[in-house]
């Protein structure tokens, strides 16, 4: 399938509002979680996150067109996949500390963390689960980031006002924010349909 | 040995009370979303889970003193997605209805923050016993609150227990619980709930000793 300009802009809308990897498709919970209190480093950890899944989504796509699929090996896609992840974080964080200092010094620190995020190993697993092509999920796992990028970031500034807000004890840290996120998912879930 | 046997049970009911992976710990909160929509599969999940947990804890248990420290978390991840993928196939032999609905989230239990933080808090410092007892009662924690979430949001969200009509027909599900906040919503108040008599607990045994 090709896609045009058109149907690209429409996938973005799919990919960051209809089925935002968090809001609908509970990918990267755990992050969006535990680290996002501040608007500064959640946008940078959305950064480092695009960055790394749209790389993600390119090399597990080829190998398991080039490699696993001629061998018949498509049942070694897990471990495979989660190689690649763990192996392209490491390189991304030994090329950035070399060639793009300033970069790490504002990312490095989020990218160890991205090996365990769910919805980097959950984008190449859906890209290989409706086939899509090489730009189609290259597009997914930047556009899921995105997504990913946009939740954390809205959190983290209901969060900041949180702090000053006076909540039940017991519901207090987690509990308030998986209530939060509920209300947000009720908000995205008006997008369904829109493409 | 009673004393051992003591210490075996602390570990295995550490695991479904006091250390309970999803409203203790709060790990692993991504297929506790996603997958409880109904009560059975909160139960399927949950049993996936527990086997990858159990064979990764005697496993690693078995290996801790071969694995140099620098490559320890590798070699973890290598050991719990071989038992990932001993579920997925299994389940897609056997369970091939419950194997699709649960969807992607049977090899992502690969990255479930659970599952290697059991190995690396607990496998890996202790012996093969302690490790899987570990792994029974951490599994069963995750398993029993999966399926209590399950039931609740089955309940309200559609009317239903274990796929049986429950509610009369005059019963209007609400079907915002088995859709995508409801995981939320309940999750998070459950888990206020349970602080709420946590706390209220420690108060009262605080009492006990204080009088």
């Amino acid at each position: 399938m090709r896609l045009s300009e058109v149907g690209i802009l429409l996938f973005m809308v799919d990919c960051i509002l209809c089925n935002n990897y968090i809001f609908s498709r509970f990918l990267g919970c755990c992050p969006f979680l535990g680290v996002s209190s501040k608007v500064e480093t959640s946008i940078g950890m959305g950064l480092a996150v695009t960055f790394v899944m749209g790389l993600a989504s390119l090399f597990t796509w080829a190998v398991h067109e080039y490699v696993l699929m001629p061998l018949n090996l498509t049942y070694l896609n897990t471990i495979a996949f989660i190689f690649i992840i763990a192996s392209l974080v490491q390189f991304v964080e030994m090329f950035m500390k070399k060639s793009l200092p300033a970069l790490y010094s504002a990312l490095g620190i989020y990218l160890p963390l991205i090996t365990t995020n769910c919805a980097v190993l959950g984008a190449a697993l859906l890209n290989i689960q409706s086939s899509y092509g090489l730009l189609e999920s290259v597009l997914n796992g930047v556009f899921g980031a995105l997504g990913f990028m946009l939740a954390i970031v809205i959190m983290a500034g209901v969060r900041e006002r949180l702090e000053s807000s006076d909540i039940p004890l017991p519901f207090k840290g987690f509990s308030i924010s998986l209530v939060i996120a509920g209300m947000m998912s009720v908000a995205f879930l008006g997008f369904k349909g829109l493409v | 040995m009673s004393k051992n046997d003591n210490n075996l049970r602390g570990v295995f009911i550490n695991g479904i009370f006091n250390e309970n992976p999803i409203f203790r710990l709060v790990l692993g909160t991504c297929p506790t979303l996603a997958v409880t929509t109904s009560a059975m599969n909160g139960i399927g999940m949950g049993a996936a889970a527990t086997f990858v947990l159990i064979g990764s804890n005697v496993v690693i248990s078995l290996i801790r003193s071969f694995i140099p420290n620098k490559v320890r978390i590798p070699a973890f991840i290598v050991v719990i997605c071989t038992f990932v993928t001993m579920v997925q196939m299994l389940m897609q032999a056997y369970l091939p209805a419950l194997y699709d609905s649960l969807g992607i989230f049977i090899p992502l239990i690969v990255v479930n923050c659970l599952i290697l933080a059991r190995a690396e808090a607990f496998a890996a410092k202790n012996n093969v016993v302690r490790s899987a007892v570990d792994g029974v009662g951490m599994g069963l924690g995750f398993t029993l609150s999966l399926t209590l979430i399950g039931i609740i949001r089955e309940i309200i969200g559609a009317g239903t227990l274990f796929g049986n009509q429950l509610m009369g027909s005059g019963y209007e599900p609400m079907l915002l619980l088995v859709l995508a906040p409801g995981g939320f919503i309940v999750y998070g108040l459950l888990l206020g709930i349970i602080n709420a008599i946590g706390e209220r607990r420690k108060k009262n045994s605080k009492e006990v000793t204080s009088a």
